[in-house]
């Protein structure tokens, strides 16, 4: 481990000549996934070379197999590259019913110990929806909350479903948050709860972002209801900027603000895990019906792998691929079904390779 | 929303006793302007005026409000503030009173208001919603220092009780859908045994179509396309968050009023339950989701007439766009709103008290 950080270190100072600086090549794990995730990964991948971003692709897949001891686990070779390249792009993945193990995005969640999932909302010019302007950030904890899965039937008929909430994992992030709004000069955190009614837990959750806004005092921070932040999210969405909130409260207020901006189609999702890892994905579905045609969308899986080169401080090819990809849909020519346009996904993807090639 | 199976409340020399509790913030102006706006209207209800001290730990207060309604049957109240920064033992007084009560179904009917402008048209929405158990039972504990749990409960009794509420008022009111929102794909056991429930009752309903929608795309399509709901019925939490979007939907909470039954009691306030502390006192307040609350309850105790003539009023001077409140993006008071419902009832309605 200390030996790679090293040799990169020295790769680095190696390729520093005559004042320019060339980047050496970052290895990211490419997980495609089921159904569209084939098409838009490899969307993804023919943009990237348009734009001669620094990135070298892994392919794993991440189908559960049953490890020593019975329990379920993603294959070794997957969590020995991910492991290694600290950085990967997912593309959407098929919940097994009957397969006989949970499903593939917890089991990731487990394994890389993903804490929080970020999702940027901002309003796509040329992607009409009733709300404009929208251009905010929801920081959601994904280990705990009303999602621990401990549920228990009391008496017949009661059932009992455990919400948890720790200290460790709300300071967790809540400094993520506070440090997300910094590096991305964000000017106010707001962390939502319902600590009228679950005063122990969400006051607990409370009391913890106030302790680390202690820390970072360059950042507003506020709280709110939920109910009011419902409220007055569809009223006027521009009144919110970074969002931090325990799990279900995430899970419904994300959704809702992709709903804000145009649905799960365009929106892009990261989850940050603890060593480092971080691994970008698409939330849609795998849309069996249109797999193989040449009809999906990429946008959501670019702008995710457009947040993942920002992540990774590569900002200006990030700012390249995200400029070409919205005055593509701006300019409403070459669109795909879902977006308005009856284009194909190849054509989708040729246009935005064109602007980027007409921008270097 | 009245289902015609209570009996209606006692009455006094023809006169119903309302309970009022004026609550905090906003609560105690809209008060004053629903009696000042019976009396004008020479409706027959006495209120029964009972103060709730949010400050006071003891409950005292909130027991004695509980038995005035006991009495009455009926109240109008405004939201009692709670102080989150007190100790957990020390109960939301809003929650208390309604758990007391057994006031199970909180209905809120969203529906788009001529005269105000929304991103999104033509929204007839109408949430019920679990209100006395799910996330909300207050029961919490902390095994281990640093780690509180939460309990959610939900019972097969409750559930079905709700459910049924919801069918029977699909049934009473013509509409033909009813959308159950839930979880059940995470909470398999709770938010499952909610959806069994909500199964069971609509099989006993052919006429009414049923479906299912988890909660996160819900709020997705909420926001998306509200026109393709009807009757939505949901646990208690899930229905916090949907019916403050659906009252953001149709134009905030100024506009939205709600009520809540239970088998012998109803309540009735502002649908979304705000205080409102910043804009107390400012005369800024929309004073209409505490009047058309107050038009519910006059229908639920079968003053048809008062409430229509009220409602009607009401509605005219919605569409008077310089008579906005700021909620609505204008500037007019909450005196003037109230004058010019009076106005409007006085040209149309029976005699009147002069002013």
């Amino acid at each position: 481990m200390v030996n790679s950080a090293y040799m990169k270190s020295i790769s680095q100072i190696i390729y520093i000549e005559n004042g320019l600086y060339k980047q050496c090549m970052q290895t990211v794990t490419l997980i495609p996934g089921d159904g569209i995730g084939p098409e838009i990964s490899s969307a993804v991948m023919k943009i990237f070379e348009a734009a001669k971003a620094p990135i070298r692709w892994e392919e794993r897949n991440v189908t559960a197999i049953k490890g020593p001891g019975g329990r379920w686990m993603i294959p070794p070779d997957a969590k020995e590259s991910m492991d290694r390249s600290k950085i990967g792009l997912k593309g959407p993945l098929k919940t097994p019913i009957a397969a006989g193990h949970p499903s593939m995005n917890l089991l990731l969640r487990k394994t890389f110990d993903l804490y929080a999932n970020v999702r940027p909302c901002v309003s796509i010019e040329g992607y009409k929806t009733p709300y404009t302007d929208v251009n905010l950030v929801t920081i959601r904890e994904n280990t705990e909350g009303e999602y621990s899965g401990i549920e228990h039937v009391i008496v017949d008929g009661v059932v009992q479903s455990i919400k948890l909430i720790t200290e460790d994992a709300s300071r967790r992030i809540a400094e993520y948050a506070f440090e997300y709004a910094r590096n991305n000069q964000r000017t106010s955190v707001t962390a939502v709860h319902k600590a009228n009614i679950m005063r122990m837990s969400d006051g607990l959750f409370l009391r913890k972002c106030r302790e680390v806004a202690e820390n970072y005092k360059d950042i507003k921070f506020t709280e709110m209801y939920l109910d009011t932040v419902c409220l007055n999210m569809v009223q006027d969405p521009t009144q919110f900027d970074v969002l931090v909130m325990p799990n279900l409260y995430g899970d419904i207020l994300s959704d809702l603000c992709a709903g804000l901006i145009g649905g799960l189609g365009v929106t892009p999702s990261g989850n940050i895990g603890a060593n480092g890892v971080a691994i970008f994905e698409s939330v849609h579905g795998t849309a069996p019906d249109i797999a193989g045609l040449d009809m999906a969308n990429p946008t959501a899986l670019l702008l995710s792998a457009v947040m993942m080169l920002r992540h990774m401080g590569l900002h200006d090819y990030g700012n390249k691929i995200q400029t070409a990809c919205f005055d593509t849909i701006r300019d409403k020519k070459v669109l795909t079904k879902d977006l308005g346009g009856n284009s194909k996904c190849s054509e989708f993807t040729a246009e935005i390779c064109r602007r980027i090639q007409d921008m270097a | 929303m009245r289902i015609p199976k209570q009996p209606p409340p006692a009455r006094y020399g023809g006169r119903h006793t309302v309970t009022l509790i004026p609550g905090d913030g906003i609560g105690p102006e809209l008060a004053h302007h629903v009696r000042e706006l019976f009396r004008f209207c020479c409706v027959p209800v006495d209120f029964e005026v009972v103060n709730v001290d949010s400050s006071m730990a003891s409950e005292d207060d909130i027991n004695n409000a509980i038995m005035a309604i006991r009495r009455n049957g009926v109240a109008l109240k405004g939201n009692i503030e709670t102080n989150h920064n007190l100790p957990p033992s020390y109960k939301s007084r809003n929650s208390l009173l309604r758990t007391t009560l057994d006031l199970y179904a909180n209905v809120m009917h969203c529906q788009s208001l001529p005269g105000v402008r929304t991103r999104h048209k033509n929204i007839d929405i109408m949430i019920i919603r679990e209100n006395t158990e799910g996330e909300y039972s207050s029961l919490e504990h902390e095994n281990v220092p640093g780690v509180v749990e939460c309990l959610k409960i939900i019972t097969k009794t409750k559930s079905l009780r709700i459910a049924d509420y919801a069918f029977r008022a699909a049934r009473a009111t013509g509409r033909r859908r009813v959308t159950a929102v839930h979880k059940a794909n995470i909470m398999k056991l709770a938010d499952g045994l909610f959806l069994e429930c909500c199964k069971e009752v609509a099989s006993g309903y052919p006429e009414i179509s049923f479906d299912s929608m988890i909660v996160d795309n819900t709020t997705m399509q909420l926001v998306s396309r509200p026109q393709q709901f009807d009757v939505m019925v949901m646990p208690n939490l899930y229905g916090n968050v949907v019916s403050n979007v659906c009252a953001g939907l149709v134009g905030g909470p100024g506009l939205v009023p709600g009520a809540n039954y239970g088998e012998d009691y109803a309540v009735f306030e502002t649908g979304t339950r705000n205080t409102g502390k910043s804009i107390a006192n400012h005369n800024t307040a929309n004073p209409t989701a505490m009047l058309l609350a107050s038009c519910l309850l006059l229908d639920h105790v079968k003053l048809h007439a008062y409430a229509s003539m009220i409602r009607r009023a009401i509605l005219s001077t919605i569409t008077e766009t310089r008579l906005h409140t700021a909620d609505l993006g204008g500037q007019g008071s909450t005196s003037e709103v109230v004058q010019s419902i009076m106005n409007a009832v006085q040209s149309t309605g029976p005699q009147t008290l002069s002013i």
